[in-house]
Protein backbone atom coordinates (compact mmCIF):
# COMPACT_ATOMS: atom_id res chain seq x y z
CA UNK A 1 0.00 0.00 0.00
CA UNK A 2 2.58 2.50 -1.02
CA UNK A 3 4.97 1.70 1.80
CA UNK A 4 7.83 1.76 -0.70
CA UNK A 5 7.57 5.51 -1.05
CA UNK A 6 7.50 5.97 2.67
CA UNK A 7 10.79 7.60 3.62
CA UNK A 8 10.52 6.64 7.29
CA UNK A 9 10.29 2.96 6.45
CA UNK A 10 13.15 3.07 3.95
CA UNK A 11 15.34 4.72 6.53
CA UNK A 12 14.47 2.18 9.17
CA UNK A 13 15.55 -0.59 6.87
CA UNK A 14 18.92 0.99 6.22
CA UNK A 15 19.82 1.61 9.83
CA UNK A 16 21.11 -0.99 12.24
CA UNK A 17 18.51 -2.53 14.54
CA UNK A 18 17.47 -0.63 17.64
CA UNK A 19 19.53 2.50 17.82
CA UNK A 20 18.27 5.39 19.88
CA UNK A 21 16.00 7.04 17.32
CA UNK A 22 14.47 3.72 16.43
CA UNK A 23 13.63 3.02 20.03
CA UNK A 24 12.05 6.41 20.21
CA UNK A 25 10.02 5.63 17.10
CA UNK A 26 8.81 2.34 18.56
CA UNK A 27 7.65 4.03 21.73
CA UNK A 28 5.90 6.77 19.79
CA UNK A 29 4.20 4.17 17.63
CA UNK A 30 2.98 2.16 20.59
CA UNK A 31 1.78 5.21 22.49
CA UNK A 32 -0.15 6.57 19.51
CA UNK A 33 -1.80 3.31 18.56
CA UNK A 34 -2.44 1.98 22.07
CA UNK A 35 -5.86 3.60 22.76
CA UNK A 36 -7.37 2.20 19.57
CA UNK A 37 -5.84 -1.25 19.93
CA UNK A 38 -6.76 -1.61 23.61
CA UNK A 39 -10.31 -0.43 22.85
CA UNK A 40 -10.64 -2.90 19.99
CA UNK A 41 -9.40 -5.69 22.22
CA UNK A 42 -11.91 -4.91 24.98
CA UNK A 43 -14.94 -4.11 22.83
CA UNK A 44 -14.35 -6.28 19.78
CA UNK A 45 -11.97 -9.19 20.26
CA UNK A 46 -12.92 -10.15 23.81
CA UNK A 47 -16.68 -9.97 23.09
CA UNK A 48 -16.31 -12.18 20.03
CA UNK A 49 -14.17 -14.82 21.75
CA UNK A 50 -16.23 -14.77 24.93
CA UNK A 51 -19.47 -14.76 22.98
CA UNK A 52 -18.31 -17.71 20.92
CA UNK A 53 -17.66 -19.70 24.09
CA UNK A 54 -20.96 -18.67 25.68
CA UNK A 55 -22.87 -19.74 22.57
CA UNK A 56 -22.09 -23.37 23.49
CA UNK A 57 -23.64 -23.02 26.93
CA UNK A 58 -27.13 -22.67 28.25
CA UNK A 59 -26.65 -19.14 29.52
CA UNK A 60 -29.91 -17.53 30.55
CA UNK A 61 -29.95 -14.64 33.03
CA UNK A 62 -26.28 -15.44 33.62
CA UNK A 63 -22.95 -15.71 31.86
CA UNK A 64 -21.88 -18.65 34.01
CA UNK A 65 -20.44 -21.45 31.94
CA UNK A 66 -22.17 -24.27 33.80
CA UNK A 67 -24.45 -26.13 31.44
CA UNK A 68 -22.59 -27.11 28.30
CA UNK A 69 -25.04 -27.74 25.48
CA UNK A 70 -22.67 -28.06 22.53
CA UNK A 71 -24.32 -26.81 19.38
CA UNK A 72 -27.69 -26.99 21.13
CA UNK A 73 -28.27 -23.23 20.93
CA UNK A 74 -27.54 -23.23 17.21
CA UNK A 75 -29.88 -26.16 16.58
CA UNK A 76 -32.59 -24.61 18.73
CA UNK A 77 -32.43 -21.34 16.77
CA UNK A 78 -32.26 -22.97 13.37
CA UNK A 79 -35.36 -24.99 14.23
CA UNK A 80 -37.21 -21.94 15.51
CA UNK A 81 -39.59 -20.92 12.72
CA UNK A 82 -39.58 -17.32 13.99
CA UNK A 83 -35.81 -17.07 13.58
CA UNK A 84 -35.81 -18.69 10.16
CA UNK A 85 -38.56 -16.32 9.17
CA UNK A 86 -36.52 -13.33 10.24
CA UNK A 87 -33.54 -14.60 8.22
CA UNK A 88 -35.69 -15.04 5.14
CA UNK A 89 -37.27 -11.67 5.70
CA UNK A 90 -33.98 -9.81 5.89
CA UNK A 91 -32.63 -11.65 2.86
CA UNK A 92 -35.63 -10.62 0.79
CA UNK A 93 -35.40 -7.12 2.17
CA UNK A 94 -31.73 -6.93 1.16
CA UNK A 95 -32.50 -8.47 -2.22
CA UNK A 96 -34.95 -5.67 -2.81
CA UNK A 97 -33.39 -2.66 -1.13
CA UNK A 98 -29.81 -3.13 -2.36
CA UNK A 99 -30.47 -2.94 -6.12
CA UNK A 100 -33.11 -0.25 -5.61
CA UNK A 101 -30.78 1.98 -3.60
CA UNK A 102 -27.99 1.32 -6.05
CA UNK A 103 -30.03 2.18 -9.13
CA UNK A 104 -31.69 5.16 -7.52
CA UNK A 105 -28.50 6.75 -6.20
CA UNK A 106 -26.65 6.17 -9.47
CA UNK A 107 -29.61 7.68 -11.32
CA UNK A 108 -29.58 10.72 -9.05
CA UNK A 109 -25.84 11.17 -9.60
CA UNK A 110 -26.24 11.02 -13.39
CA UNK A 111 -29.22 13.36 -13.27
CA UNK A 112 -27.49 15.93 -11.04
CA UNK A 113 -24.42 15.83 -13.27
CA UNK A 114 -26.50 16.29 -16.40
CA UNK A 115 -28.02 19.64 -15.48
CA UNK A 116 -26.06 22.85 -15.79
CA UNK A 117 -27.99 25.23 -13.57
CA UNK A 118 -28.31 24.73 -9.82
CA UNK A 119 -26.19 21.60 -9.70
CA UNK A 120 -24.93 22.38 -6.20
CA UNK A 121 -28.45 23.08 -4.97
CA UNK A 122 -29.89 19.81 -6.24
CA UNK A 123 -26.94 17.89 -4.87
CA UNK A 124 -27.55 19.42 -1.44
CA UNK A 125 -31.26 18.64 -1.55
CA UNK A 126 -30.69 14.95 -2.21
CA UNK A 127 -27.89 14.83 0.35
CA UNK A 128 -29.69 16.55 3.27
CA UNK A 129 -31.63 13.47 4.48
CA UNK A 130 -28.24 12.09 5.54
CA UNK A 131 -28.42 14.45 8.54
CA UNK A 132 -31.71 12.86 9.58
CA UNK A 133 -31.93 9.88 11.93
CA UNK A 134 -33.83 6.68 11.19
CA UNK A 135 -35.98 7.37 14.23
CA UNK A 136 -37.05 10.77 12.99
CA UNK A 137 -37.64 9.55 9.45
CA UNK A 138 -39.72 6.69 10.86
CA UNK A 139 -41.81 9.20 12.78
CA UNK A 140 -42.44 11.27 9.67
CA UNK A 141 -43.28 8.20 7.62
CA UNK A 142 -45.47 6.53 10.22
CA UNK A 143 -47.24 9.55 11.66
CA UNK A 144 -47.71 11.60 8.57
CA UNK A 145 -46.67 10.48 5.10
CA UNK A 146 -47.77 6.86 5.27
CA UNK A 147 -50.19 7.00 8.15
CA UNK A 148 -52.93 4.40 7.95
CA UNK A 149 -55.63 6.96 8.55
CA UNK A 150 -57.18 9.44 6.19
CA UNK A 151 -54.87 12.24 7.38
CA UNK A 152 -51.71 10.48 6.19
CA UNK A 153 -50.41 12.48 3.25
CA UNK A 154 -50.48 9.63 0.75
CA UNK A 155 -53.97 8.61 1.81
CA UNK A 156 -55.11 12.23 1.67
CA UNK A 157 -53.82 12.54 -1.88
CA UNK A 158 -55.52 9.26 -2.80
CA UNK A 159 -58.73 10.47 -1.20
CA UNK A 160 -58.56 13.48 -3.48
CA UNK A 161 -58.64 11.08 -6.42
CA UNK A 162 -61.36 9.02 -4.80
CA UNK A 163 -59.19 6.05 -3.88
CA UNK A 164 -59.94 4.43 -0.50
CA UNK A 165 -57.15 4.68 2.13
CA UNK A 166 -54.54 1.94 2.53
CA UNK A 167 -53.09 0.72 5.85
CA UNK A 168 -49.50 1.51 4.90
CA UNK A 169 -47.94 0.50 8.22
CA UNK A 170 -50.09 -2.44 9.29
CA UNK A 171 -50.86 -4.48 6.21
CA UNK A 172 -48.68 -6.52 3.91
CA UNK A 173 -47.53 -5.94 1.18
CA UNK A 174 -48.08 -2.17 1.56
CA UNK A 175 -45.85 -2.02 4.60
CA UNK A 176 -42.90 -2.79 2.33
CA UNK A 177 -43.53 0.38 0.34
CA UNK A 178 -43.23 2.30 3.60
CA UNK A 179 -40.09 0.47 4.72
CA UNK A 180 -38.31 0.70 1.38
CA UNK A 181 -39.08 4.37 0.71
CA UNK A 182 -37.89 5.50 4.12
CA UNK A 183 -34.54 3.76 3.63
CA UNK A 184 -34.21 5.08 0.09
CA UNK A 185 -34.84 8.63 1.25
CA UNK A 186 -32.24 8.34 4.00
CA UNK A 187 -29.51 6.50 2.10
CA UNK A 188 -29.52 7.60 -1.52
CA UNK A 189 -27.88 10.99 -0.99
CA UNK A 190 -24.74 9.57 0.53
CA UNK A 191 -24.23 7.01 -2.22
CA UNK A 192 -25.08 9.64 -4.83
CA UNK A 193 -22.18 11.75 -3.52
CA UNK A 194 -19.88 8.73 -3.83
CA UNK A 195 -20.94 8.24 -7.44
CA UNK A 196 -20.55 11.94 -8.28
CA UNK A 197 -17.05 11.84 -6.79
CA UNK A 198 -16.14 8.81 -8.86
CA UNK A 199 -17.63 10.34 -12.00
CA UNK A 200 -15.40 13.38 -11.62
CA UNK A 201 -12.41 11.04 -11.76
CA UNK A 202 -13.32 9.83 -15.24
CA UNK A 203 -11.10 11.68 -17.72
CA UNK A 204 -13.01 14.07 -19.98
CA UNK A 205 -10.91 12.91 -22.97
CA UNK A 206 -12.88 9.66 -23.04
CA UNK A 207 -16.10 11.55 -23.63
CA UNK A 208 -14.42 13.83 -26.14
CA UNK A 209 -13.08 10.85 -28.05
CA UNK A 210 -16.49 9.22 -28.03
CA UNK A 211 -18.07 12.37 -29.35
CA UNK A 212 -15.47 12.52 -32.15
CA UNK A 213 -16.40 8.94 -33.00
CA UNK A 214 -19.98 10.12 -33.31
CA UNK A 215 -21.41 8.70 -30.08
CA UNK A 216 -24.46 10.59 -28.90
CA UNK A 217 -23.95 11.93 -25.38
CA UNK A 218 -26.47 10.21 -23.14
CA UNK A 219 -27.29 6.54 -22.93
CA UNK A 220 -24.41 5.42 -25.15
CA UNK A 221 -21.68 7.24 -23.25
CA UNK A 222 -23.23 6.13 -19.98
CA UNK A 223 -23.37 2.51 -21.06
CA UNK A 224 -19.87 2.30 -22.52
CA UNK A 225 -17.85 4.86 -20.52
CA UNK A 226 -19.44 6.02 -17.25
CA UNK A 227 -20.95 2.77 -16.04
CA UNK A 228 -17.91 0.50 -16.63
CA UNK A 229 -15.56 3.03 -15.03
CA UNK A 230 -17.76 3.27 -11.94
CA UNK A 231 -17.19 -0.38 -11.31
CA UNK A 232 -15.08 -0.07 -8.15
CA UNK A 233 -17.46 2.42 -6.61
CA UNK A 234 -20.39 0.21 -7.58
CA UNK A 235 -18.91 -2.79 -5.80
CA UNK A 236 -18.20 -0.68 -2.73
CA UNK A 237 -21.72 0.78 -2.69
CA UNK A 238 -23.40 -2.60 -3.16
CA UNK A 239 -21.37 -4.17 -0.39
CA UNK A 240 -21.91 -1.33 2.10
CA UNK A 241 -25.57 -1.31 1.24
CA UNK A 242 -25.91 -5.02 1.84
CA UNK A 243 -24.20 -4.86 5.23
CA UNK A 244 -26.43 -1.94 6.20
CA UNK A 245 -29.54 -3.80 5.09
CA UNK A 246 -28.72 -6.78 7.30
CA UNK A 247 -28.42 -4.59 10.38
CA UNK A 248 -31.85 -3.02 9.83
CA UNK A 249 -33.48 -2.30 13.15
CA UNK A 250 -34.40 1.34 13.71
CA UNK A 251 -37.10 1.75 11.08
CA UNK A 252 -38.68 -1.68 11.69
CA UNK A 253 -38.79 -1.02 15.42
CA UNK A 254 -40.19 2.48 15.08
CA UNK A 255 -42.56 2.08 12.16
CA UNK A 256 -43.92 -1.37 13.01
CA UNK A 257 -43.26 -1.28 16.75
CA UNK A 258 -46.30 -1.68 18.91
CA UNK A 259 -48.08 1.36 20.12
CA UNK A 260 -49.49 1.11 23.60
CA UNK A 261 -52.97 0.62 22.16
CA UNK A 262 -51.80 -2.07 19.76
CA UNK A 263 -50.06 -3.97 22.54
CA UNK A 264 -53.26 -3.95 24.58
CA UNK A 265 -55.17 -5.62 21.79
CA UNK A 266 -52.33 -7.95 20.91
CA UNK A 267 -52.20 -6.67 17.36
CA UNK A 268 -48.56 -5.64 17.25
CA UNK A 269 -47.58 -5.32 13.64
CA UNK A 270 -43.91 -5.88 14.43
CA UNK A 271 -44.74 -9.57 14.33
CA UNK A 272 -45.49 -9.16 10.69
CA UNK A 273 -41.93 -8.27 9.79
CA UNK A 274 -39.30 -8.94 12.39
CA UNK A 275 -35.72 -8.62 11.14
CA UNK A 276 -32.94 -10.57 12.93
CA UNK A 277 -31.79 -7.65 15.05
CA UNK A 278 -35.30 -7.19 16.40
CA UNK A 279 -35.40 -10.93 17.08
CA UNK A 280 -32.10 -10.71 18.98
CA UNK A 281 -33.29 -7.62 20.83
CA UNK A 282 -36.35 -9.52 22.01
CA UNK A 283 -34.23 -12.56 22.92
CA UNK A 284 -32.03 -10.30 24.99
CA UNK A 285 -34.78 -8.48 26.84
CA UNK A 286 -37.58 -10.97 27.15
CA UNK A 287 -35.57 -14.08 27.95
CA UNK A 288 -32.08 -12.81 28.82
CA UNK A 289 -31.01 -15.68 26.61
CA UNK A 290 -27.33 -14.82 26.09
CA UNK A 291 -26.26 -18.22 24.74
CA UNK A 292 -29.03 -18.27 22.16
CA UNK A 293 -28.55 -14.61 21.37
CA UNK A 294 -24.88 -14.98 20.56
CA UNK A 295 -25.54 -18.15 18.56
CA UNK A 296 -28.12 -16.16 16.58
CA UNK A 297 -25.61 -13.35 15.98
CA UNK A 298 -23.10 -15.82 14.58
CA UNK A 299 -25.67 -17.47 12.32
CA UNK A 300 -26.57 -14.04 10.91
CA UNK A 301 -22.87 -13.28 10.45
CA UNK A 302 -22.42 -16.47 8.46
CA UNK A 303 -25.39 -15.48 6.32
CA UNK A 304 -23.86 -12.03 5.68
CA UNK A 305 -20.49 -13.56 4.79
CA UNK A 306 -22.21 -16.00 2.44
CA UNK A 307 -24.20 -13.24 0.72
CA UNK A 308 -21.06 -11.10 0.44
CA UNK A 309 -19.19 -13.98 -1.20
CA UNK A 310 -22.03 -14.62 -3.64
CA UNK A 311 -22.26 -10.93 -4.38
CA UNK A 312 -18.50 -10.75 -4.91
CA UNK A 313 -18.67 -13.77 -7.20
CA UNK A 314 -21.39 -12.23 -9.34
CA UNK A 315 -19.64 -8.89 -9.54
CA UNK A 316 -16.22 -10.44 -10.05
CA UNK A 317 -14.68 -8.82 -7.01
CA UNK A 318 -10.97 -8.22 -7.36
CA UNK A 319 -10.94 -8.42 -11.14
CA UNK A 320 -9.71 -5.07 -12.33
CA UNK A 321 -10.90 -3.58 -15.58
CA UNK A 322 -8.42 -0.72 -15.62
CA UNK A 323 -5.60 -2.02 -17.75
CA UNK B 1 -34.56 10.73 -31.44
CA UNK B 2 -35.65 13.48 -29.10
CA UNK B 3 -34.27 16.89 -29.74
CA UNK B 4 -31.71 18.25 -27.34
CA UNK B 5 -34.02 20.98 -26.08
CA UNK B 6 -36.84 18.66 -25.12
CA UNK B 7 -34.43 16.36 -23.35
CA UNK B 8 -33.07 19.24 -21.31
CA UNK B 9 -36.57 20.35 -20.30
CA UNK B 10 -37.45 16.79 -19.36
CA UNK B 11 -34.34 16.54 -17.20
CA UNK B 12 -35.12 19.71 -15.27
CA UNK B 13 -38.73 18.64 -14.82
CA UNK B 14 -37.62 15.29 -13.41
CA UNK B 15 -35.05 16.78 -11.06
CA UNK B 16 -37.52 19.38 -9.77
CA UNK B 17 -40.16 16.73 -9.07
CA UNK B 18 -37.58 14.63 -7.23
CA UNK B 19 -36.48 17.70 -5.28
CA UNK B 20 -40.06 18.20 -4.11
CA UNK B 21 -40.32 14.55 -3.09
CA UNK B 22 -37.11 14.81 -1.10
CA UNK B 23 -38.19 17.98 0.68
CA UNK B 24 -41.80 17.03 1.47
CA UNK B 25 -40.90 14.94 4.55
CA UNK B 26 -39.06 17.92 6.08
CA UNK B 27 -41.90 20.26 5.22
CA UNK B 28 -44.59 18.03 6.65
CA UNK B 29 -42.61 17.61 9.85
CA UNK B 30 -42.28 21.36 10.37
CA UNK B 31 -45.91 21.92 9.40
CA UNK B 32 -47.18 19.37 11.91
CA UNK B 33 -44.90 20.75 14.60
CA UNK B 34 -46.49 24.18 14.61
CA UNK B 35 -50.21 23.39 14.43
CA UNK B 36 -52.68 21.71 16.77
CA UNK B 37 -53.42 18.00 16.73
CA UNK B 38 -56.91 18.76 15.52
CA UNK B 39 -55.53 20.38 12.40
CA UNK B 40 -53.01 17.60 11.85
CA UNK B 41 -55.82 15.07 11.97
CA UNK B 42 -58.08 17.02 9.67
CA UNK B 43 -57.91 15.77 6.11
CA UNK B 44 -59.06 19.15 4.87
CA UNK B 45 -56.27 21.15 6.52
CA UNK B 46 -54.36 23.10 3.95
CA UNK B 47 -50.72 22.80 3.02
CA UNK B 48 -49.92 26.00 4.80
CA UNK B 49 -49.84 25.62 8.60
CA UNK B 50 -52.40 28.10 9.85
CA UNK B 51 -53.18 29.16 12.55
CA UNK B 52 -49.73 28.57 13.98
CA UNK B 53 -49.22 27.93 17.66
CA UNK B 54 -45.48 27.55 17.96
CA UNK B 55 -45.21 28.90 21.49
CA UNK B 56 -48.02 26.73 22.89
CA UNK B 57 -46.59 23.62 21.25
CA UNK B 58 -43.11 24.32 22.58
CA UNK B 59 -44.29 24.90 26.17
CA UNK B 60 -46.39 21.77 26.01
CA UNK B 61 -43.46 19.73 24.72
CA UNK B 62 -41.05 21.01 27.36
CA UNK B 63 -43.54 20.41 30.17
CA UNK B 64 -44.20 16.79 29.20
CA UNK B 65 -43.44 14.79 32.33
CA UNK B 66 -43.29 11.35 30.68
CA UNK B 67 -40.64 12.18 28.11
CA UNK B 68 -38.16 14.98 28.74
CA UNK B 69 -36.85 16.15 25.41
CA UNK B 70 -34.49 18.62 27.10
CA UNK B 71 -32.96 15.82 29.10
CA UNK B 72 -32.62 13.86 25.88
CA UNK B 73 -30.87 16.77 24.18
CA UNK B 74 -28.47 17.08 27.10
CA UNK B 75 -27.69 13.34 27.08
CA UNK B 76 -27.26 13.25 23.31
CA UNK B 77 -24.88 16.21 23.49
CA UNK B 78 -22.79 14.50 26.16
CA UNK B 79 -22.71 11.23 24.23
CA UNK B 80 -22.13 12.65 20.75
CA UNK B 81 -19.52 15.25 21.70
CA UNK B 82 -17.49 12.86 23.87
CA UNK B 83 -17.70 10.03 21.36
CA UNK B 84 -16.70 12.23 18.47
CA UNK B 85 -13.85 13.97 20.27
CA UNK B 86 -12.17 10.86 21.63
CA UNK B 87 -13.14 8.64 18.71
CA UNK B 88 -11.50 10.96 16.20
CA UNK B 89 -8.50 11.58 18.45
CA UNK B 90 -7.79 7.87 18.83
CA UNK B 91 -8.33 7.28 15.13
CA UNK B 92 -6.03 10.05 13.96
CA UNK B 93 -3.32 8.99 16.41
CA UNK B 94 -3.47 5.42 15.14
CA UNK B 95 -3.74 6.51 11.52
CA UNK B 96 -0.66 8.71 11.81
CA UNK B 97 1.38 6.01 13.52
CA UNK B 98 0.37 3.43 10.91
CA UNK B 99 1.37 5.71 8.06
CA UNK B 100 4.46 7.57 9.27
CA UNK B 101 6.21 5.93 12.20
CA UNK B 102 8.47 2.95 11.54
CA UNK B 103 7.75 -0.04 13.71
CA UNK B 104 8.55 -3.70 13.39
CA UNK B 105 4.99 -5.01 13.45
CA UNK B 106 3.36 -2.06 11.79
CA UNK B 107 1.86 -4.09 8.95
CA UNK B 108 0.47 -6.63 11.43
CA UNK B 109 -1.23 -3.87 13.39
CA UNK B 110 -2.69 -2.50 10.18
CA UNK B 111 -4.11 -5.86 9.17
CA UNK B 112 -5.56 -6.36 12.63
CA UNK B 113 -7.40 -3.04 12.35
CA UNK B 114 -8.50 -3.86 8.82
CA UNK B 115 -9.83 -7.23 9.99
CA UNK B 116 -11.89 -5.71 12.82
CA UNK B 117 -13.39 -3.25 10.35
CA UNK B 118 -14.81 -6.17 8.39
CA UNK B 119 -16.80 -7.52 11.34
CA UNK B 120 -20.49 -6.74 10.83
CA UNK B 121 -22.08 -4.81 13.72
CA UNK B 122 -24.72 -7.53 14.11
CA UNK B 123 -22.04 -9.98 15.20
CA UNK B 124 -20.87 -8.11 18.25
CA UNK B 125 -24.18 -6.62 19.37
CA UNK B 126 -25.03 -9.15 22.09
CA UNK B 127 -21.42 -10.05 23.04
CA UNK B 128 -20.63 -6.36 23.55
CA UNK B 129 -23.73 -6.04 25.70
CA UNK B 130 -22.35 -8.87 27.84
CA UNK B 131 -19.00 -7.11 28.24
CA UNK B 132 -20.67 -3.80 29.10
CA UNK B 133 -22.89 -5.63 31.59
CA UNK B 134 -19.87 -7.30 33.19
CA UNK B 135 -18.10 -3.94 33.44
CA UNK B 136 -21.23 -2.65 35.26
CA UNK B 137 -21.78 0.01 32.65
CA UNK B 138 -25.46 -0.62 31.94
CA UNK B 139 -27.40 2.63 32.32
CA UNK B 140 -24.25 4.74 32.29
CA UNK B 141 -22.88 7.15 29.72
CA UNK B 142 -19.67 5.12 29.66
CA UNK B 143 -21.68 2.10 28.54
CA UNK B 144 -23.31 4.07 25.75
CA UNK B 145 -20.10 5.77 24.64
CA UNK B 146 -17.22 3.31 25.04
CA UNK B 147 -18.09 0.55 22.55
CA UNK B 148 -18.53 3.08 19.73
CA UNK B 149 -15.32 4.92 20.45
CA UNK B 150 -12.93 2.81 18.41
CA UNK B 151 -13.56 3.82 14.86
CA UNK B 152 -11.44 1.66 12.61
CA UNK B 153 -12.92 3.17 9.45
CA UNK B 154 -11.67 6.65 10.41
CA UNK B 155 -8.30 5.25 11.46
CA UNK B 156 -7.84 3.67 8.04
CA UNK B 157 -8.95 6.87 6.31
CA UNK B 158 -6.42 8.87 8.32
CA UNK B 159 -3.69 6.37 7.50
CA UNK B 160 -4.52 6.70 3.81
CA UNK B 161 -4.35 10.48 4.12
CA UNK B 162 -1.03 10.53 5.96
CA UNK B 163 0.59 8.13 3.47
CA UNK B 164 0.47 10.99 0.95
CA UNK B 165 1.64 13.54 3.52
CA UNK B 166 4.71 15.53 2.37
CA UNK B 167 7.80 14.07 4.01
CA UNK B 168 9.67 17.42 3.86
CA UNK B 169 7.37 18.87 6.50
CA UNK B 170 8.26 16.12 8.97
CA UNK B 171 11.92 16.38 8.07
CA UNK B 172 11.94 20.09 8.85
CA UNK B 173 10.20 19.42 12.14
CA UNK B 174 12.83 16.86 13.02
CA UNK B 175 15.60 19.32 12.23
CA UNK B 176 13.89 21.78 14.59
CA UNK B 177 14.24 19.13 17.28
CA UNK B 178 10.63 18.01 17.50
CA UNK B 179 9.92 14.51 18.81
CA UNK B 180 7.52 12.15 17.04
CA UNK B 181 4.72 13.46 19.25
CA UNK B 182 5.72 17.02 18.52
CA UNK B 183 5.59 16.37 14.79
CA UNK B 184 2.22 14.65 15.11
CA UNK B 185 0.71 17.33 17.31
CA UNK B 186 2.16 20.47 15.73
CA UNK B 187 2.59 19.54 12.08
CA UNK B 188 0.49 16.55 11.11
CA UNK B 189 -2.69 17.37 13.04
CA UNK B 190 -3.07 21.01 11.96
CA UNK B 191 -2.39 20.08 8.35
CA UNK B 192 -5.01 17.35 8.17
CA UNK B 193 -8.17 19.49 8.34
CA UNK B 194 -9.25 18.33 4.88
CA UNK B 195 -9.86 14.85 6.18
CA UNK B 196 -10.33 15.69 9.86
CA UNK B 197 -13.44 17.83 9.32
CA UNK B 198 -15.48 15.38 7.22
CA UNK B 199 -14.64 12.40 9.40
CA UNK B 200 -15.53 14.38 12.53
CA UNK B 201 -18.88 15.43 11.07
CA UNK B 202 -19.69 11.91 9.90
CA UNK B 203 -18.88 10.50 13.33
CA UNK B 204 -20.92 13.20 15.05
CA UNK B 205 -23.93 12.52 12.82
CA UNK B 206 -23.63 8.79 13.41
CA UNK B 207 -23.36 9.23 17.14
CA UNK B 208 -26.20 11.74 17.46
CA UNK B 209 -28.48 9.64 15.28
CA UNK B 210 -27.67 6.21 16.68
CA UNK B 211 -30.59 4.43 18.24
CA UNK B 212 -30.19 0.71 18.93
CA UNK B 213 -27.22 0.89 21.28
CA UNK B 214 -28.47 3.81 23.42
CA UNK B 215 -31.84 2.05 23.55
CA UNK B 216 -30.28 -1.18 24.81
CA UNK B 217 -27.76 0.24 27.27
CA UNK B 218 -29.51 3.41 28.45
CA UNK B 219 -32.84 1.90 29.47
CA UNK B 220 -33.21 4.25 32.41
CA UNK B 221 -35.23 7.39 31.51
CA UNK B 222 -32.50 9.64 32.90
CA UNK B 223 -30.10 8.20 30.30
CA UNK B 224 -32.39 8.39 27.27
CA UNK B 225 -30.77 10.10 24.33
CA UNK B 226 -32.94 12.31 22.19
CA UNK B 227 -33.49 9.51 19.64
CA UNK B 228 -34.68 7.12 22.35
CA UNK B 229 -36.93 9.84 23.76
CA UNK B 230 -38.46 10.39 20.32
CA UNK B 231 -39.08 6.69 19.96
CA UNK B 232 -40.76 6.57 23.38
CA UNK B 233 -43.23 9.20 22.16
CA UNK B 234 -44.46 6.59 19.71
CA UNK B 235 -45.19 3.99 22.37
CA UNK B 236 -46.88 6.43 24.74
CA UNK B 237 -50.38 5.68 25.89
CA UNK B 238 -51.71 8.69 24.07
CA UNK B 239 -49.69 10.00 21.18
CA UNK B 240 -49.70 13.78 21.01
CA UNK B 241 -48.80 14.40 17.41
CA UNK B 242 -47.58 17.97 17.50
CA UNK B 243 -45.26 17.08 20.39
CA UNK B 244 -43.80 14.20 18.43
CA UNK B 245 -43.12 16.40 15.42
CA UNK B 246 -41.83 19.37 17.44
CA UNK B 247 -39.52 16.94 19.25
CA UNK B 248 -38.34 15.74 15.86
CA UNK B 249 -37.60 19.26 14.64
CA UNK B 250 -35.59 19.98 17.78
CA UNK B 251 -33.69 16.69 17.53
CA UNK B 252 -32.83 17.41 13.91
CA UNK B 253 -31.63 20.99 14.39
CA UNK B 254 -28.09 20.28 15.70
CA UNK B 255 -27.22 17.81 12.95
CA UNK B 256 -28.89 19.92 10.30
CA UNK B 257 -26.94 23.04 11.29
CA UNK B 258 -23.63 21.17 11.41
CA UNK B 259 -24.45 19.52 8.12
CA UNK B 260 -25.43 22.68 6.27
CA UNK B 261 -22.44 24.69 7.51
CA UNK B 262 -19.86 22.02 6.72
CA UNK B 263 -21.52 20.43 3.72
CA UNK B 264 -18.77 21.42 1.30
CA UNK B 265 -16.16 19.66 3.43
CA UNK B 266 -18.27 16.57 3.94
CA UNK B 267 -18.96 16.20 0.25
CA UNK B 268 -15.30 16.49 -0.59
CA UNK B 269 -14.31 14.14 2.20
CA UNK B 270 -16.75 11.46 1.11
CA UNK B 271 -15.62 11.74 -2.49
CA UNK B 272 -12.05 11.41 -1.28
CA UNK B 273 -12.75 8.36 0.84
CA UNK B 274 -15.08 6.61 -1.57
CA UNK B 275 -12.63 6.30 -4.39
CA UNK B 276 -10.05 4.69 -2.20
CA UNK B 277 -12.46 2.80 0.01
Amino acid sequence: MGSEQNPALVRSKIRKPMNRSQREASWAFIALIAPLIVGLMVFMVIPIVWGFIVSFFDARFTFDLKTFVGVGNYIRLLSDPQFIRSLKLISFFALFIVPTTYAFSLGLAVLVNSVNKGRGFFRSVFFIPTACSYVLASIIWRMSLFNDMYFGLINAVMRFFGIPPIAWTTSSPWVWVTLVTVRLWLQCGLYMILFIGAMQEIPQELYDAASVDGAESGWVTFRYITFPLLRNTSIFVLLMNMIHAFRAFDEFYNILGGTYAAMQTGGVSLWMARPPLVYLYTALFSGRDYGGGVAGSFIITLLIVFVALVQGRILGFGRSIRA
Amino acid sequence: MLSRRIRTIFRYLLIIILTLFFLIPFYIMVRNAVISDMQILSPDAGWFPWPMQIRENLTELFSNIDVSILNGLRNSTIVAVTSTFFGILFAIMAGYALARIPFRWREQFFFFILATMMIPPVTIFIPTYMVVFKLKMINTFQGIIFPGLFDTFSAIMFRQFFLDFPGELEESGRIDGLSYFGIFWRLALPNSLNILVPLTVIMFLGSWNSFLWPLVVGQDPTKWTVQVALSVFLTAQRIILHEVFMGGVIALLPTLVVFLILQRYITRGIMLSGIKG
